[in-house]
C-alpha cells in the first residue's frame, strides 16, 4: 500500500479525509435531528430586503456568477446561490437576468431559473432569454453586461463568484444607476474592489455557505457546522504551531525541537 | 423515471469526483503489471481534463447559437437595442468566418490563422486590442470613485482602512519617504516606508492566511456537499435533504 501512495501526500490526504469526516458526521448529525445554530451573514438578510424593494420598484434583478466555468467551485456555489435568489424573485414577481460568460454556467443558470420560477407558480413570467451568453471574452462580457444594466437600471445587483478585474466594472456599472449591490467572492486578489464599490460583501469562505445557509435545510446547515468546527481545530493547530516554535527558537531543548519538526512534517505540502 | 434521472447524475458525478481526488494521492504506474485500480486511477487523471475540453467545444457551440438566436429575436421584434445586435451578430459572423476561411494568412488546414498579414491578426490588433484598452483603462476612474466612497471615515472600520491605505499609498512613493526621513535611525520602524512594510507583511499576511484556510475548508465542504448528494446538482432544483 506504501508503494501506492504518492510522496509527500500522505499528511495531506490524512488532514483531508478528517475534515471531510467532520463534516460527514456534522451532516448525519443535523440530518438525525440535532439542533444546529448558524450565525446570520448580513448580505444574504440584505438580499430579502433588496428583492422586495426591487420588484416594488418595477425593476429587474441582475445576477452574474463569475466569470469562470463550471468546473471552478467559486461558479458552482454561486450557482448555489442562484437558485433560492431565483426562488424569492419569482414568488415576488420580478425579473431575474443572468448574463452568463461561459456556455456550460448558462445552461445550468437557465435550468435553475425555470426550474424556480415554475416551483414559485410564476412558469408565465418566465422567459428563457433573461438567461443569456454573452462572450467568453471577459472585457466584452463587462461591456455588453454594463450596457445592460444602464439601460435596464436593475434595483439589485448580485454578482457571486471567481471575477479577475472586470469586478470592479461591474460593480461600478451597478452603483452609477443606483442599484443595491451584493457581491461574494474566494478571489483575495478582487475583495477590496468588491468591499469598496459594493453595499454588502460576502467574504471568502461564505460566498460557500451561502447557498446553504438561504436553502436552511438541516443538512446542509450541518456541513457548516462540520466546516466550523475544522476551522476551531485549524485555529488551534496555529497557535500551538506557533507556541511550538516559539519555545524551540526560545529554549533549544530537544523535545520543543523534535515537536516542532512533527508539526512541520504533519502541516507541510509537497 | 424522473427519480433515475436525478441519480445517474449524481452517481456520476460522486464516482469522478471520488477517483479524481484518489487519483492526486497514488504514484502513477510504470509498466502495464501494475494493478488495476492503479491504472484505472492514472486514467482517470490524464482523461477527465480532456474530456472536460471535448464537451466545452461542444459548449462553444451551444454558446454561439444562443448568441445568434437571442439577437435574431431582438433584431425580429424591432426592440431599442436592435442596433446593437445587429453589430454584435454582423461583427461575430464576420470574425467567424475571417477566422474559419484564414482569409489573408497562410492557406490549408495547417495554416496559422493567427500568422501576421492575417486578416484575423489584423482584426485582434486594430479593433479587438483598442477596444479592450479603452474598457480596460475605465479602471483607474473607477477606482478613483469606489475608493472615494470607501475610504470615507464613517466607522472604526473604515476609518482603519483609510489610515492603513494612506500609509501603504506614501510608502510606496518617493515624496512619502521624504516625508517621515527626519526620524531618528533608532525610531525607524515609524518611518512611513517600514510602517507600510509592515502592514503588509504582518496584519495584510495574517489575514491572506486566514481567509485561504477559511476558503480552502468551504471548498472541501462544498465539495463533500455534492459528493454525498446533499448539494444536489445545480439543475435538479430539488432540496437536499
Amino acid at each position: 500500500m506504501n508503494s501506492w501512495l504518492a510522496p509527500g501526500t500522505w499528511n495531506i490526504a490524512l488532514i483531508g479525509a478528517m475534515v471531510c469526516a467532520v463534516i460527514g458526521v456534522s451532516v448525519v448529525r443535523a440530518r438525525r435531528g440535532a439542533h444546529v445554530q448558524v450565525r446570520a451573514f448580513p448580505p444574504l438578510l440584505a438580499l430579502d430586503r433588496a428583492v422586495a424593494d426591487s420588484v416594488a420598484q418595477g425593476r429587474p434583478v441582475y445576477f452574474v456568477a463569475g466569470s469562470q466555468d463550471i468546473d471552478n467551485m467559486q461558479t458552482v456555489a454561486a450557482l448555489a446561490v442562484l437558485r433560492p435568489l431565483a426562488r424569492k424573485v419569482a414568488e415576488a414577481g420580478g425579473r431575474l437576468f443572468v448574463p452568463t460568460n461561459r456556455s456550460l454556467v448558462m445552461d445550468n443558470a437557465r435550468e435553475i431559473c425555470r426550474r424556480a420560477y415554475h416551483d414559485a407558480g410564476r412558469a408565465d413570467l418566465w422567459r428563457d432569454d433573461w438567461v443569456a451568453y454573452i462572450s467568453d471574452d471577459h472585457l466584452g462580457f463587462v461591456a455588453r453586461v454594463d450596457g445592460l444594466i444602464a439601460r435596464e437600471r436593475p434595483g439589485l445587483c448580485v454578482l457571486m463568484g471567481f471575477f479577475a478585474s472586470e469586478s470592479l466594472l461591474l460593480a461600478e456599472g451597478g452603483h452609477q444607476v443606483g442599484a443595491v449591490q451584493i457581491a461574494g467572492t474566494a478571489s483575495a486578489v478582487q475583495l477590496p474592489f468588491l468591499v469598496a464599490s459594493c453595499d454588502h460583501v460576502l467574504l471568502g469562505e461564505e460566498l460557500f455557505a451561502a447557498g446553504a445557509s438561504l436553502e436552511g435545510d438541516a443538512a446542509r446547515l450541518g456541513s457548516l457546522r462540520g466546516q466550523d468546527l475544522c476551522k476551531l481545530a485549524a485555529a488551534a493547530c496555529l497557535v500551538a504551531g506557533s507556541l511550538v516554535a516559539t519555545l524551540a527558537d526560545v529554549t533549544g531543548a530537544q523535545p520543543w525541537l523534535l515537536l516542532r519538526e512533527a508539526f512541520l512534517n504533519v502541516f507541510r505540502a509537497g | 423515471m424522473s427519480g433515475l434521472k436525478q441519480r445517474v447524475p449524481q452517481i456520476i458525478l460522486t464516482v469522478v469526483a471520488l477517483l479524481l481526488i484518489a487519483s492526486a494521492f497514488v504514484v502513477r504506474p510504470e509498466g502495464s503489471n501494475a494493478p488495476f485500480v492503479q491504472r484505472l486511477l492514472a486514467f482517470a487523471d490524464q482523461e477527465f481534463a480532456t474530456w472536460f475540453s471535448i464537451l466545452a467545444v461542444f459548449a462553444f457551440l451551444l454558446g454561439g447559437l444562443n448568441l445568434i438566436a437571442t439577437h435574431l429575436a431582438k433584431i425580429r421584434d424591432c426592440g431599442p437595442d436592435r442596433f446593437y445586435s445587429l453589430v454584435t451578430l454582423v461583427s461575430f459572423l464576420g470574425v467567424l468566418v475571417i477566422g474559419t476561411a484564414k482569409l489573408g494568412g497562410p492557406p490549408g488546414l495547417q495554416g496559422d490563422v493567427t500568422a501576421p498579414g492575417s486578416w484575423l491578426t489584423a482584426v485582434f490588433d486594430a479593433v479587438l486590442s483598442p477596444l479592450h484598452a479603452t474598457l480596460y483603462s475605465l479602471l483607474a476612474f473607477y477606482i478613483a470613485s469606489a475608493s472615494y466612497r470607501a475610504f470615507r471615515a464613517r466607522s472604526l472600520e473604515s476609518s482603519l482602512l483609510l489610515a492603513s491605505a494612506l500609509i501603504i499609498l506614501l510608502g510606496r512613493i518617493p515624496a512619502g519617504r521624504y516625508l517621515t526621513a527626519w526620524i531618528p535611525e533608532q525610531l525607524a520602524f515609524l518611518r512611513v516606508e517600514e510602517l507600510s512594510l509592515w502592514i503588509l507583511r504582518v496584519p495584510n499576511t495574517a489575514g491572506q492566511r486566514a481567509l485561504m484556510i477559511g476558503i480552502a475548508l468551504g471548498v472541501i465542504a462544498l465539495a463533500v456537499r455534492m459528493i454525498a448528494g446533499v448539494e444536489k446538482d445545480p439543475r435538479s432544483g430539488g432540496d437536499g435533504s
